[in-house]
């Protein structure tokens, strides 16, 4: 298990390298001199020339790569060219905010998933399992911000039962957490039903069934068990999505997540802020991928030995 | 030469009957076909033009003159929808188009030769895939800036992984097979071996792949413009129309309806189009 461990992290590194890169070759990729975008439209030249010795801006490219990586390590993103203000303050309270929506999104796609997908394996073909189908099609197919505005304005406008937008309590996450989920419970739902109904025609869920044990019995204790292994994978990917996906959540219901944080640095060519939020989103992403890979390894030990 | 035309006919009429005899697929591709007509003869069927507005009609619910209302502009919202299936479908035509040609050429690549340029391709689709989801496309975006040709460029790049993978995966699996290890034997370049063995024996999955990549493409690109990051207005994309009806979602609801309901059908017509596809032309797969 540990040397399973050990090679996917090191299969992580390059990947890391390529995303500090990416992050990295923004600053350069844009048209104009960094010093001057990093300083912002109104700055003189002596802040311009302060600022390019600073972030070693007037050295050569790999020079300035291995400067930008020794801050980020100390968790020094630079400062946010609009409010001045060291970029990760801003991305720690707005990153915190979009992993607590993921987070409950993801519980309530798991909840719904797992319950549709149960259901409809143990009653194929039922006007259940057509219906949880037909709408777990219906929630890939839909626009998760056109899904969000959709609630808006059945529960907040109409019905009134949660608040359009903004932040405070667990009521104002509700209905963005249940249109970023939307699609994540549809995948969970197929995906526990496919693993489901594969598992359901096993030899031991046979004798098991012979044996005269009940049906409730069988399914949870026997059946439910391995069928979970490849849906623990999904949840993974699923909660990694949300935390990209987020953004258009986010934007619907003005709540202040890092996507929304990065949107606005692209439109204020605030670029640190942008650098910042990209790192941050890729690096979790993939390190919850990881973890992914490592707990599907720990459940399937068919996996360790590939 | 006439014997392998005969089995490719015979593959082919099998396919179709098996998709017929599907549905849903069937019903995904009336859905595609209906859109793609709207998008072809948008000029004929549109009631006006889209971009001309009557700002003493704006947010004016459906009526018979306006069949599914006016936006804020006062502008018919059919209209705009009719002509919205232009832009996606050009959207969706040239990032997928992007993503086909690179993506296989990668796939390719790394699975015939194997080694140290497989390796190297599969990092950097690695690196590809650690943004997730619409990230890398925005991401993308915070490099080229907003607008159409952009869009279209980073929705594309944002799909390659898939398609190098896929492809990858099956030139893998089939470069062991004897006819390729016949034709290397006979001492076929390799370059024929992967244009006219390999490639025709991927096509399958690519195709299916190509369809299922027409619907995500679509919702990253309408995403994009929703966040003002794509296609700018006046242009009647589906994506900038949702936008832009935020603010009237109290007054005037068919607003925000209308556009995202188009966006779900053509994306739900592609998925159970994609997925017919699959099941005929890989009836294995089927679960």
């Amino acid at each position: 298990m540990w040397r399973y461990v050990w090679k996917r992290i090191l299969m992580l590194l390059p990947v890391l390298f390529g995303v500090s890169l990416i992050s990295f070759s923004l600053l350069h990729l844009v048209p104009g001199d960094p010093a001057e975008i990093l300083a912002g439209e109104e700055a003189n030249p002596e802040f311009i020339k302060a600022l390019r010795q600073e972030y070693g801006l007037d050295q050569p490219l790999y020079l300035q790569y291995f400067h930008f990586l020794s801050h980020i390590v100390r968790g020094d993103f630079g400062i946010s060219i609009r409010n001045r203000e060291p970029v990760i303050n801003l991305l720690k309270e707005r990153f915190l905010f979009t992993v607590q929506l993921s987070f409950i999104s993801i519980l309530i796609a798991g909840l719904i998933g797992l319950l549709a997908g149960i259901i409809s394996s143990t009653k194929q073909y039922s006007l259940f399992d057509h219906i949880s189908m037909l709408g777990a099609l219906l929630g890939i197919s839909m626009p998760i911000f056109w899904f969000g505005l959709l609630l808006m304005l059945v529960f907040s406008v109409y019905l009134r039962w949660f608040p359009a937008g903004g932040t405070g309590t667990i009521f104002h996450l509700i209905l963005p957490a249940i249109a970023l989920g939307a699609s994540g419970s549809a995948v969970i739902a197929r995906m526990t039903r496919a693993s489901m109904l594969e598992v359901i025609r096993q030899d031991y869920i046979r004798t098991a069934r012979a044996n005269g044990l009940r049906e409730f019995i069988v399914i949870h204790k026997h059946a439910l068990k391995n069928a979970m292994i490849p849906v623990v994978t999904v949840f993974g990917l699923e909660f990694g999505y949300m935390l990209g996906g987020a953004v258009l959540t986010e934007t619907v219901f003005s709540l202040p997540g890092i996507g929304r944080l990065m949107v606005e640095g692209i439109f204020q060519r605030d670029y640190p802020i942008v650098q910042g939020a990209m790192l941050l989103v890729a690096t979790t992403f993939v390190l919850v991928n990881l973890l992914t890979d490592i707990a599907y390894a720990f459940f399937d030990p068919k996996i360790r030995y590939e | 030469m006439n014997e392998k035309r005969k089995v490719k006919k015979k593959q082919i009429s099998e396919v179709w009957r098996r998709l017929k005899r599907n549905r849903a697929a069937i019903m995904g591709g009336i859905i595609v076909l209906l859109f793609v007509s709207m998008a072809i003869l948008a000029p004929w069927i549109a009631p006006y033009p889209p971009n001309e507005g009557d700002l003493g009609k704006r947010l004016k619910p459906p009526s018979r003159e306006h069949l599914l209302g006016t936006d804020p502009l006062g502008r018919d919202l059919l209209s705009r929808v009719i002509y919205g299936a232009r832009i996606s479908l050009q959207i969706q035509i040239i990032s997928v188009a992007i993503a086909l040609v690179i993506g296989t050429v990668l796939g390719m690549i790394g699975g015939y030769y194997g080694g140290k340029i497989d390796n190297l391709i599969m990092r950097l689709i690695d690196i590809l895939l650690a943004f997730p989801g619409i990230f890398l496309a925005i991401s993308i975006i915070a490099v080229l800036g907003p607008g159409l040709m952009n869009l279209m460029l980073a929705a594309g790049i944002y799909s390659i992984p898939q398609f190098a993978r896929i492809v990858r995966g099956s030139v893998v699996s089939l470069k062991e097979k004897e006819f390729i290890e016949a034709a290397r034997a006979v001492g076929e370049k390799d370059r024929d071996i992967l244009l006219r063995y390999l490639l025709p024996n991927s096509l399958a999955p690519i195709i299916v792949q190509t369809t299922l990549r027409m619907a995500t493409v679509l919702l990253t690109a309408s995403g994009l413009s929703f966040l003002g990051l794509g296609v700018q207005p006046p242009t009647p994309e589906w994506g900038a129309m949702l936008s832009n009806a935020r603010a009237y979602l109290i007054t005037a609801p068919h607003v925000a309806t209308v556009p995202g309901l188009a966006i779900m059908l053509v994306v739900l017509g592609f998925n159970l189009f994609g997925d017919g596809l699959r099941d005929s032309l890989d009836p294995r797969l089927r679960d």
